[in-house]
């Protein structure tokens, strides 16, 4: 093909125009060489009609379209290897200047804000102990609602959707201080336990912008959830290594400043960190990219191997069935990880790459973590059978069921995909469409589970 | 004639599923074809194939796969699956639909102004 008389060198510029394309973050390799082959097979279809190599290698690069046309294509299409610049920018071009100015002054007004909710517990005059279960059932309402006051102004949401969320949040509150609990109750931990995961959703609504039907956007929520913990952990370490730092410099000019450390250095900050760390999510997305699939593949395996040996200890001693309430929910609590594990490693997934060694693990992991459920779940039923039922054994019971619902029909899709009977998009499906189901079970057991009770 | 982008745009899902449809095919082939059965007269801009294409395969209308790659040029195939014989069945009559609709304005129209 190559005619050096004309000094054309067609090899050359084809590299040249695929590094380009490369370039662009939307386009993967795969992509690139789907496109490459076309663009040989115009050069080839032009030259046989008799074009000189370097007028087939124009034409047909004329023809495969504008290099940022064909981009944002692509981009749109895989929204998730974009999901950050496709978030923070929608279409149209901001001014850069301005709007983040006024963003740092609502991310700081927010965090403000909710920091100050966190001290409004001083003002009520509780002891030290009414004041630390006050914080327990209300922890959700300080930072939560400034966080989708940050997505609301974000994304233009609706007055109207406003209006509602704030409804949600103002019957939650009444709930949760209204109620008449019972010293210690269990149901005022399982309450305060809950409003966080029944929120959530609401936060979701936000961050999506009100889109919440679509799949790849409750995807990019889930990613940004990830992300957000992943961040406030980082500034947590950080902000407790400073105070105790600041801590030592005092006590050594002979200040005591522990009282104030703890009052509101760590009080404001663990609630303003909420909102910094999700403007963070959103503004500096690319610095931490690449930590959450990072961590699902290094803990993926690893609980999966930790499932497989307490199964495989469980079977060869025999007293599965022996388990006592803090091992249950210790359980419980490994479960979840399990699913948070799987959902994350499915929205950190290129939805289109064959079925891998990773997808085994995956499959392995979820199907122990079936196998533990369904032993956890005779274990419950046997405690209810044999003492009677209460609040915890209910409220167990019922999100090992969920779980149960959810990892079963996870694994037939993924043994699907694996045999490629089936897409990786219908398990994604799946995962987004069962998250609301987590946090409308929440917010039945906050409603329905004290009065059921007694409020014991 | 030269057909509208919008146009362009609303019949490329139909008709690549109906091409994938006749046998498995790849992105260079699948353009071929629709240049061979408008005639020329619907113009797409190559590349913007593709996206589609993996939109198709995410939905899981059509299956892709890699071909062995001849002279290190990789070339990936697309056949269409069950569901996208279900959606080109459904997208069919919504077109015949249209079609029909348009007719009979366009037999109205040549009466009342003839």
């Amino acid at each position: 093909m190559e005619t050096p008389s004309q000094g054309f060198d067609l090899e050359g510029r084809i590299a040249e125009w695929r590094a380009y394309l490369l370039g662009r973050k939307a386009i993967h390799a795969t992509d690139a060489d789907e496109l490459e082959d076309h663009l040989r097979s115009q050069i080839d279809a032009l030259s046989e009609q008799g074009l000189a190599p370097d007028e087939a290698f124009l034409v047909a690069v004329k023809r495969i379209g504008g290099q940022d046309k064909v981009t944002r294509e692509f981009a749109r299409e895989h929204s998730d290897r974009l999901w950050k610049q496709l978030v923070a920018q929608p279409d149209t071009d901001e001014q850069p200047a301005k709007s983040s100015r006024t963003e740092a002054l609502v991310v700081i007004g927010m965090a403000i804000v909710a920091a100050l909710a966190m001290k409004s517990s001083d003002l009520l005059g509780l002891e030290e102990q009414a004041k630390e279960q006050y914080i327990f059932r209300n922890v959700s309402f300080f930072a939560l609602p400034c966080l989708i006051g940050y997505f609301a102004w974000k994304r233009k949401l609706q007055p109207v959707r406003c209006v509602w969320m704030a409804a949600v949040f103002v019957g939650a509150a009444a709930c949760a201080n209204l109620f008449p609990f019972a010293p210690l109750g269990a149901t005022e931990v399982l309450v305060g336990l809950h409003l966080p995961i029944a929120l959530w959703l609401l936060v979701g609504f936000a961050y999506t912008g009100g889109r919440w039907n679509s799949s790849a956007e409750r995807m990019n929520f889930v990613r940004f959830s990830g992300e957000l913990v992943i961040y406030y952990v980082l500034i947590a370490l950080g902000g407790g290594a400073l105070t105790g730092l600041s801590a030592g410099l005092f006590r050594v000019i002979g200040i005591d400043i522990e009282r104030f450390a703890v009052n509101w250095i760590i009080m404001c900050g663990s609630m303003g960190a909420i909102i910094v760390a999700a403007a963070l999510v959103e503004l500096k997305k690319s610095v931490v990219e690449n930590m959450a699939p990072v961590l699902t593949r290094l803990f993926a395996p690893m609980l999966t191997i930790l499932l497989l040996a307490l199964l495989a200890t469980m079977a060869w001693t025999g007293n599965a069935l022996d388990l006592d309430r803090e091992v249950l929910i210790s359980f419980n609590v490994v479960l979840m990880l399990v699913v948070v594990l799987l959902l994350y490693a499915l929205s950190a997934r290129e939805p289109l790459a064959e079925p891998g060694a990773f997808d085994i693990v995956l499959l392995v992991l979820v199907v122990s973590a079936l196998v533990l459920d369904a032993v956890l779940l005779t274990a419950i039923s046997a405690r209810i059978i044999e003492y009677g039922t209460s609040a915890n054994k209910l409220a167990a019971l019922a999100e090992n069921l969920i779980l149960l619902v959810n990892l079963a029909w996870s694994a037939r899709l993924y043994f699907q995909f694996i045999r490629k009977r089936g897409s990786f998009a219908a398990l994604e499906r799946w995962q987004t469409s069962y998250l609301p189901v987590y946090s409308i079970w929440a917010g039945i057991l906050i409603i329905v589970f004290p009065p059921l009770f007694g409020f014991v | 004639m030269q057909i509208g982008k919008d146009l362009v745009a609303a019949s490329a899902t139909s008709l690549v599923l109906a091409i994938v449809a006749e046998g498995e095919s790849h992105g260079y082939a699948i353009l071929k074809r629709v240049a061979a059965l408008s005639s020329g007269n619907l113009q797409w801009t190559d590349g913007m194939l593709y996206p589609l294409l993996h939109r198709l395969e995410k939905l899981g209308y059509i299956a892709g796969r890699w071909g062995v790659p001849v002279q290190g040029r990789k070339r990936k195939y697309y056949r269409i699956t069950d569901l996208g014989r279900t959606e080109l069945a459904v997208q069919r009559r919504q077109w015949l639909e249209v079609d029909a609709t348009l007719r009979r304005a366009w037999l109205l129209e040549a009466n009342s102004s003839g």
